[in-house]
């Protein structure tokens, strides 16, 4: 089995968000990055099949020079080969589009993507990709089995969890429950000197179009302080007439 | 030229999403000066949503469609928008319209802009307002293509009264084989229980409660408030609830009118996905918790007493407002 694993480069969960340029565009300053928390749990369940069922697993990330870090991150977690589409990821339609071109390519079988990036929210390319490829597609999905051409997913619901059957090929758009937490891996010494061997190809875009452009960003307004009560008459009493949320 | 809303419903009836999302198309039709059609499956009383300003409901009846089905319900949508010429397609914010939303603009060449959480600022350009960054910002995104897919944030929009009469017709979509190829087998879902996605208001506990035996006065508490449960990363990673209470930057996204914390700290991470929520309380023992700083009410105070105070205190006002 052919494995690729769509990783999005995003700020560190802890990160401060603040915009540069009028407001136009995401400030980098400061900012660490690191693999879309989503696309981790996907990245280490990609690791399991590897062990357990001998798949070949890639990375693939579009994004321009300063990604390499991250991708560097994968392999030393322990992906054989990464694939850098080297382009500014300014939208999920257009993202999709050059990922679709590195899975014609590669002839992957499974193609496990993020539920979300975490930084714009797009939640859009795994289903883009699917589609334009015409491949299956399961979105939230917290567990996955393969067996031979056929596959066993489970994918959350709004109040639970729903179990699916499909068949390869495969996108997934995954999330924390494809592993557990405590699965999660740390790039060790040898995974990162590895990781210095390995490939890391450099493609250039395909031409695609950008179906939406994020014109201008801003904040929240600040919250006033919070109002602090000691007993929970006062605080039902609150919650009825000033909130009226009661 | 109508704008197309997908209204969602549950065994039949309309979920209380349709009526935002009927409402928000609603608005877009009158800044392009145009109507609103929505496409149900397998409803009843579908005449109702004229009350959100919808004048024609395209009703899909279709056995094959009892489950949901991604590919299937996201192909019925694009055949409706494509016989309406629709430029404009509404859908929520549910886990259901999050997967059948980018199958739907990959078919329509549509640009979808999710999470969006107001009118739309202006239709040439098209430019909506969404949050990002996990609800640390907002983008105004401007959608370029001719056909444009629309995801309404849950409680941000609101439903909207209006009333049209709505015409009802009925609707064959013409289905392939293909778009049944990811199948449901089982859904485990818990009835009777107010989803996180649905509540108006959640109740949510964390580390602080110490143990999954705890659980009792915070399920009591939603009880009693008609709320949903909701829980920290911890809580859920350690098994003491299920993943899907799970909330937070990686977890499910809240955007309830009212947010209860219980025994959470605040960390910016959980935080990012439950900001969204309109009034939030915090109950804490310990003043310095960073939830307060994000909190419009707080009690300092120790769970294990203020939340069975607060259910005992809520019954008693239930029984006089009702
Ligand atoms: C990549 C990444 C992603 C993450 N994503 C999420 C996410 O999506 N959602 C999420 O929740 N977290 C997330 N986290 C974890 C987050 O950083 C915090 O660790 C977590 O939110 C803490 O959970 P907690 O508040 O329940 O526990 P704690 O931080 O342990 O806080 C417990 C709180 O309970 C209070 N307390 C103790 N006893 C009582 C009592 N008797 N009565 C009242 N209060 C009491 C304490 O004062 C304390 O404030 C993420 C972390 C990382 C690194
Ligand atoms: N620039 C990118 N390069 C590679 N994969 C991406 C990129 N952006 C998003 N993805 C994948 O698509 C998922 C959903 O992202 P999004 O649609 O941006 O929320 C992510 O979790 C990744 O798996």
């Amino acid at each position: 089995m052919k494995i690729l694993v769509c990783i999005s480069n995003v700020p560190d969960t802890t990160s401060k968000i603040n915009f540069a340029d009028g407001d136009t565009k995401f400030d980098t300053n400061g900012v660490q990055f690191v693999i879309n928390p989503n696309d981790e749990f996907g990245l280490t369940r990609a690791m399991w099949f590897k062990e357990k069922q001998g798949a070949t697993v890639h990375v693939a990330t579009v994004g321009e020079a300063s990604v390499e870090p991250t991708m560097r991150k994968a392999l030393a977690i322990g992906a054989d080969e990464a694939i850098r589409v080297n382009a500014v990821p300014t939208d999920g339609f257009f993202v999709a589009q050059q990922l679709a071109q590195v899975v014609k390519d590669g002839g992957y079988d499974l193609v496990i993507g993020g539920r979300e990036s975490i930084d714009y929210n797009g939640g859009m390319v795994p289903g883009i990709l699917a589609t334009l490829l015409d491949m299956n597609f399961v979105n939230t999905c917290i567990n996955l089995e393969v067996d031979g051409n056929n596959a066993t997913a489970t994918r959350e619901i709004d109040g639970g969890k729903e179990k699916i059957t499909t068949t390869l090929p495969l996108v997934v758009g995954g999330q924390k429950g494809l592993v557990q937490e405590s699965d999660l891996r740390i790039p060790n010494m040898r995974g990162i000197m590895m990781a210095r061997q390995k490939k890391l190809n450099v493609v250039e875009p395909v031409e695609a179009i950008n179906a939406t452009t994020d014109a201008k960003f801003d904040k929240p307004a600040p919250k006033g302080a919070v109002k602090l009560v000691d007993n929970v008459d006062d605080l039902v009493n609150l919650l009825h007439t000033e909130a009226k949320v009661i | 030229m109508s704008v197309l809303v997908y209204t969602e419903s549950e065994n039949g009836k309309f979920k209380k999403n349709a009526f935002e999302v009927a409402s928000y198309a609603s608005e877009v039709a009158k800044q392009l000066g145009t109507t609103v059609t929505a496409i149900s499956v397998n409803t009843e009383e579908n005449e109702g949503l004229g009350s959100y300003g919808v004048s024609k409901v395209l009703n899909v009846s279709d056995d094959k469609l009892k489950a949901f089905n991604a590919k299937a319900y996201a192909r019925a949508i694009a055949q409706a928008a494509t016989k309406e010429g629709s430029q404009v397609i509404i859908v929520s914010s549910s886990t259901d319209c999050k997967f059948l939303a980018p199958i739907l603009a990959a078919k329509l060449q549509a640009g979808y802009a999710p999470n969006v959480v107001a009118a739309p600022e202006g239709t040439s350009p098209f430019t909506v307002k969404r949050t990002a960054f996990s609800n640390k910002g907002f983008a105004h995104t401007q959608i370029n293509t001719d056909v444009k897919v629309i995801g309404v944030s849950n409680n941000a929009f609101g439903a909207h009264e209006n009333s049209v009469t709505a015409s009802v017709e009925t609707f064959a979509p013409s289905l392939e084989d293909g778009d049944f190829s990811v199948k449901s087998v089982e859904a485990d879902k818990a009835v009777g229980t107010v989803t996180i996605a649905d509540a108006d208001i959640v109740v949510s506990g964390g580390r602080g409660l110490k143990g999954p035996e705890n659980w009792g006065m915070v399920e009591e508490l939603a009880k009693v408030l008609g709320a949903a449960t909701a829980c920290s990363k911890p809580v859920s990673d350690m098994g003491w609830r299920p993943h899907g209470e799970h909330v937070g930057q990686t977890g499910k996204p809240v955007a309830s009118n009212l947010y209860i914390a219980i025994g959470i700290s605040g960390a910016i991470q959980h935080l990012a996905g439950i900001s969204a929520s309109k009034v939030k309380v915090v109950i804490n023992t310990d003043p310095e918790a960073p939830f307060f700083k994000a909190a419009d009410y707080g009690i300092v105070g120790d769970a294990f007493e203020v939340v069975p105070q607060l259910t005992e205190k809520l019954k008693e006002f239930k029984a006089q407002n009702s």
